[in-house]
């Protein structure tokens, strides 16, 4: 078959070379049996739709007297366990002294291959959990570029802030960590993308209220 | 008023007015929630988008900080995202990505939103739907969204681009025919030069590489181009992540690899990227004695740290290097030792793991002992920590690593005794086993058990009473090595017993039977000895009892046990007067006396068989000064033959019972096992119906002296028996793999192990510690087995499972052109790509004409298009196992390479169709079945 191709080949005649192809082809695969179906039972699709892959699993910020500031779960998850996961985070943390590592075990609270990254800011805890691909130093950077950037956002950050700017909070997370990947970790580029965002936001806004008033009178 | 008019949204609160009130309220923050979620469900029916966008923004916070459900607003969050307007858009999508799932029923009405803003051109609008579609898309999203991702891979904006990268992770994993269109223009990212580009790039990689590493060898020159190249600690971290998957699966290629992460991690300041450089070594070079030693110098610094980060990341990685290099963990032995005491739990756990790691035969017990004086110190959770971890690594593998076992003993004792202690269950089963399995060491268990149990105080312990059941229990069956028997009759029933669980009370009152029963006995035996040296004739019985006494005696000398021992034995006869016999006899009645009425039917029960057993010995005995008339002589032979019969029960010796002696019981008649596994009921029934005899050990007493040679006898047979038979089994196992069951071990296993019971082959092994090693060498071979042939079974089972096998083999069936593949690449300039290493690869006619066709077309494109197909080698592969399903899929994959040929018209036809799909859904989903595949097709064609 190889030489009858190299034969058509020769001979020029395009359309036929396209023909042939596309039997080849069709004959291939009908033997090779390679169908997609076959892919999507594959060993490694299905294990991994099960685990659901994310390299970083959640995002919490909770003060000091375990109120979560913010929430972020990279996978669904229902609201009673998100509550659930955040209560046992939060005991964990608060029995940890100061000066120890920033390091917990947490595969007791979000299953195997999961670690978890926090750091106490005055009466904050930003703790990040994620799993083996990534780097629990650079996790731990990784924060340091979210508060950093937070404190640039808000000049001199506190928890009000934070507390007030629900938001805007969602927005500079949501630039930093993309679908559970870390996607910018410099903090001018993402003050550079939330600003541009918010003037966005505010002409989309300024743009709303002239046809709301005119709609409010004509409806009266 | 239905709908919300005006007024509404003009005084509409805001989420801030939500915030501060949510703060200042007096009412209870759960009251007046909810209300502001009864305000939420008015404004959200609002016609006005701007009142619903606030109202589903006020929800958000809601569900997202206080955890409300807001299932319930899931379409009107859809509403909101039909506004032109962005900052409705974001609001929207907020809402979607936290509460949409897979079931949420309005998932699907998402796409053409999902489509319009995927095409915007403005890139926070395709940010935004892109970040959504990373959330919230499953297969259907992800198929009908394919070309435009497809498209947004190759955007000329960055910040676009970037996300469509990520994005792609989801949608591979959800809809995976959508690898064969993305996959090209994603590898093309990979040589771009843009470092946020790259990162997003390596990172997709990194995930995917994770779950099926062997498919991305083909890549490993860009990789390595990076890994070289780029200065970017986060890419440099990705891509060390990906060869950590990538080296052990391909030798050479870890050869290549290990120079260029040396010199990272001399040169790198950064201490992430060193430590993902030594990780890396550490896990999947470690055959590089140099790469090792300079990541454990690396190590050696981090530990050395005062950042305690650093520490417990460099006992982390100590802990990986443990098992192939243990010198690296001797080397910094201070230090980890040290650390058993630092502040930080992380870290001494992590410590206390790998000082664990180095205990050995000869270590053992001083390790042991620092350990304990840790736990003596620290806090409770840490110090059941350190207990569990002792116990766990000692009784590893039948107490391997204990060569004294007296030791051994001794320190489980002291170990109950440490005010924390929660670990009287393993104690207690680590007490019984070591006394039913070592011989030599019962003395010594006698010894610790009467310490534990005369101390009045460990009883108000509620975590040791388990242990003083096991310290019970031993003292009992084992009092013949007892000092002072009474002493021991004493500490089982004082007092405070009564403060036991009754399970374990009636575990002291057998014990205290025994030990009466024992008393009686040596008092019995003594008053004979001194009758029988007046009048010869003696009782037969009397006679084998004081041989199998000297045998005890003779068996503690032996063996070296101190002398003390049978001095103890000598004393004690010595000490068993007609008074402290009748103290005894009183001292059980009034104890148990009691007990007669005991609520526990356990203690109850066992309180009157001691009972009547001292009512029907206690006239007799009781009367030695009328021992000479003749009636009472009679009696008292009566009384003597029934101690003589209790004390020959009672010293029956237990063994340890087989792990699989479960795996004996015969099969009952109704199981259906039969039916399928008919061809293995001739072999199966050699085992399992002689095996029931090993179910009979619970000889009755009178006939024990015969029955209990025979029976051992008899066992020996089956035994030898049941092996010949399970070789068979074990081969037919091979053979028919798939008709079996994946948990079927216990058959292999049982036949290795002794049957339960079989004293005389255990203690023929067990005469000193060392056989003792042997044996429990050998017991471990039988275990492993059954779990080496254990993946098979499950091979047929799932293809799930399927995947660590064949990676197993793999190496071997295509070591010679892969590896020789692959060399060529790294050998080569790195410009030259895994084309060659494809034909080479697969052997396969179809892809060798590929190959010559394709070699005056670019060759960047082909390398992309046979990674495409990466994956299919495998799923052929694959296939070989599951058959059955063949024929199921060639049709499909007829219809589609069908499709596939009038794709080109297809194509035009659906531009124009594009925009009203939705109403006919059918079709679309035909034509988006095909469109996805339209990028593959030149490649075919190449």
């Amino acid at each position: 078959m190889e030489d009858f191709f190299v034969h058509l080949q020769f001979s020029g005649h395009c359309i036929y070379i396209y023909i042939y192809i596309y039997i080849y082809i069709y004959i291939y695969i009908y033997l090779e049996a390679k169908t997609f179906e076959q892919i999507q039972n594959s060993v490694w699709f299905l294990e991994w739709a099960e685990r659901g892959a994310k390299m970083i699993k959640a995002v919490m910020v909770m003060n000091t007297q375990g109120k979560p500031r913010l929430a972020k779960f990279y996978e669904y998850l229902p609201v009673e366990k998100q509550q659930e996961l955040i209560r046992s985070v939060f005991a964990v943390l608060c029995s940890r002294a100061e000066n120890v590592s920033n390091f917990v075990e947490a595969e007791s609270i979000f299953g195997p291959d999961s670690r978890l990254v926090y750091k106490h800011f005055a009466t904050l805890y930003f703790v990040f959990v994620f799993d083996s691909s990534e780097n629990e130093l650079a996790v731990l950077d990784l924060i340091q570029v979210f508060v950093e950037t937070l404190d640039k956002c808000f000049k001199n950050v506190c928890e009000l802030d934070i507390v007030f700017n629900y938001s805007k909070m969602h927005t500079i997370l949501d630039e930093i960590i993309f679908g559970g990947q870390v996607l910018e970790t410099s903090s001018t580029e993402v003050m550079k993308a939330v600003e541009e965002i918010s003037k966005l936001e505010a002409a989309s806004n300024a743009i709303t209220l002239i046809p709301k008033s005119a709609s409010g009178w004509r409806s009266r | 008023m239905s709908g919300p008019s005006l007024m509404d949204s003009l005084f509409q609160r805001t989420l801030e007015d939500l915030i501060k009130g949510l703060r200042q309220q007096l009412i209870g923050e759960q009251a007046f929630i909810s209300k502001a979620l009864e305000d939420i469900r008015k404004e959200i029916k609002s016609t006005d988008l701007s009142t619903k966008s606030t109202a589903l923004l006020k929800l958000s916070y809601l569900s997202s900080l206080h955890f409300h459900d807001m299932a319930f607003a899931s379409f009107h969050a859809l509403e909101v995202l039909s506004s032109p307007r962005f900052s409705h858009k974001k609001i929207a999508y907020h809402a979607i990505s936290l509460s949409f799932h897979d079931s949420t029923p309005v998932l699907l009405l998402i796409t053409n939103h999902l489509r319009k803003d995927l095409t915007s051109t403005n890139e926070f609008e395709v940010s935004l739907s892109l970040q959504c579609l990373s959330r919230i898309a499953n297969v259907d999203l992800a198929r009908d969204l394919t070309q435009e991702i497809f498209t947004l891979l190759s955007s000329n904006k960055l910040y676009v681009r970037k996300r469509a990268v990520a994005v792609v992770l989801r949608v591979f994993e959800k809809y995976p025919d959508s690898v064969r269109v993305c996959f090209k223009r994603l590898v093309e990212n990979l040589e771009n030069y843009d470092p946020q580009i790259l990162s997003a790039v390596v990172g997709v990689f990194c995930e995917l590489a994770c779950k099926d590493p062997r498919s991305y060898l083909p890549l490993a020159p860009e990789f390595y181009k990076i890994l070289v190249d780029s200065k970017n600690n986060w890419v440099l971290i990705k891509v060390l992540k990906i060869f950590a998957k990538l080296a052990p699966l391909e030798p050479r290629l870890a050869k290549r690899v290990v120079e260029p992460v040396c010199d990272h991690m001399r040169r790198t300041g950064a201490k992430s990227l060193l430590f993902e450089c030594v990780r890396t070594v550490v896990t999947s070079l470690s055959e590089y004695d140099s790469a090792v030693r300079l990541a454990v110098g690396k190590v050696r610094e981090f530990l050395v740290d005062e950042d305690p980060n650093l520490k417990y990341l460099g006992l982390q990685a100590l802990a990986i290097v443990a098992p192939k290099h243990l010198w690296a963990v001797s080397e910094n032995k201070e230090v980890v030792i040290k650390s058993l005491s630092d502040a930080d739990p992380n870290i001494k756990i992590e410590s206390l793991h790998l000082v664990m790691a180095m205990v050995s035969e000869h270590n053992v017990a001083e390790i042991c002992r620092v350990l304990v004086n840790y736990a003596l110190k620290a806090d409770p959770e840490f110090c059941n920590e350190i207990l569990n971890s002792i116990l766990s690594t000692c009784s590893r593998n039948l107490y391997e690593i204990i060569v004294d076992f007296d030791w051994y003993v001794s320190l489980l004792g002291e170990m109950s005794r440490i005010p924390h202690c929660q670990k009287g269950e393993e104690i207690e089963n680590q007490l019984i086993d070591i006394g039913l399995r070592v011989k030599e060491v019962r003395p010594e268990l006698v010894r610790v058990a009467r310490d534990l149990l005369i101390d009045p105080a460990l009883l108000g312990n509620p975590f040791l009473h388990r242990v003083l059941s096991a310290a019970a229990w031993s003292s009992g069956e084992y009092v013949e090595f007892s000092r002072n028997p009474l002493e021991l009759m004493e500490a089982l029933l004082q007092p405070r017993t009564s403060l036991l669980p009754p399970s374990i009370r009636a575990i002291y009152i057998q014990s205290a039977f025994k030990v009466l029963v024992f008393c009686l006995h040596t008092y019995l035996m003594q008053r004979e000895s001194t009758t029988s040296s007046a009048c010869p004739d003696n009782l037969p019985s009397g006679v084998s009892a004081s041989v199998s006494y000297e045998s005890f005696d003779g068996l503690s000398v032996e063996d070296g046990g101190d002398a003390a021992v049978t001095h103890g034995l000598t004393s004690t006869s010595a000490s068993m007067t007609d008074e402290s016999i009748v103290n005894l006899l009183n001292l059980v009645e009034i104890a148990l006396g009691p007990l007669l009425g005991s609520h526990d039917v356990e203690v109850q029960g066992r309180a009157r068989n001691v009972l009547g057993f001292v009512d029907m010995t206690k006239l007799d005995l009781l009367n030695p000064s009328a021992q000479e008339e003749k009636g009472l002589e009679r009696k008292e032979v009566e009384a003597s033959k029934t101690i003589e019969l209790m004390h020959d029960a009672f010293s029956e010796e237990l063994g340890p019972v087989s792990l699989t002696a479960q795996g004996k019981v015969p099969l009952p008649d109704g199981l259906m096992l039969k039916e399928n596994l008919g061809d293995l009921e001739m072999i199966c029934g050699d085992i399992q119906l002689p095996s029931s005899n090993s179910f009979s050990f619970g000889t009755p007493s009178n006939e024990q002296k015969v029955g209990v040679s025979f029976s051992n006898l008899q066992i020996k047979e089956d035994f030898e028996q049941s092996n010949e038979s399970t070789s068979l089994l074990a081969e037919h196992r091979k053979r028919h793999g798939l008709y079996y069951l994946p948990s079927g071990k216990s058959e292999i296993i049982s036949n290795d192990y002794p049957p339960a019971n079989d004293h005389t082959s255990q203690g023929n092994v067990n005469d000193n510690s060392d056989d003792l090693a042997k044996l429990t060498e050998e017991s471990l071979f039988p275990k492993k087995k059954p779990n080496h042939a254990k993946p098979r079974p499950v091979v047929v089972k799932l293809d799930e499972v399927d995947e660590k096998p064949i990676a197993m083999k793999k190496p071997e069936a295509k070591d010679d052109s892969l590896s020789g593949a692959v060399r060529d690449i790294l050998l080569g300039s790195e410009d030259v790509i895994p084309t060659s290493s494809r034909s080479n690869l697969s052997d396969k006619p179809s892809s060798k004409r590929r190959g010559k066709e394709k070699q005056d077309t670019d060759p960047h494109v082909e390398s992309k298009e046979n990674l495409v197909d990466d994956g299919n080698p495998n799923s052929r592969r694959r296939k070989h196992r599951s058959h059955g399903k063949e024929r199921r899929h060639k049709s499909p994959r007829k219809k589609n390479a069908e499709e596939r040929e009038d794709n080109g018209q297809k194509e035009k036809e659906k531009s124009t169709h594009r925009h009203g799909r939705h109403k006919s859904r059918q079709r679309a989903d035909e034509l988006l079945n095909v469109s996805p595949q339209t990028p593959v097709i030149p490649d075919f064609l190449l």
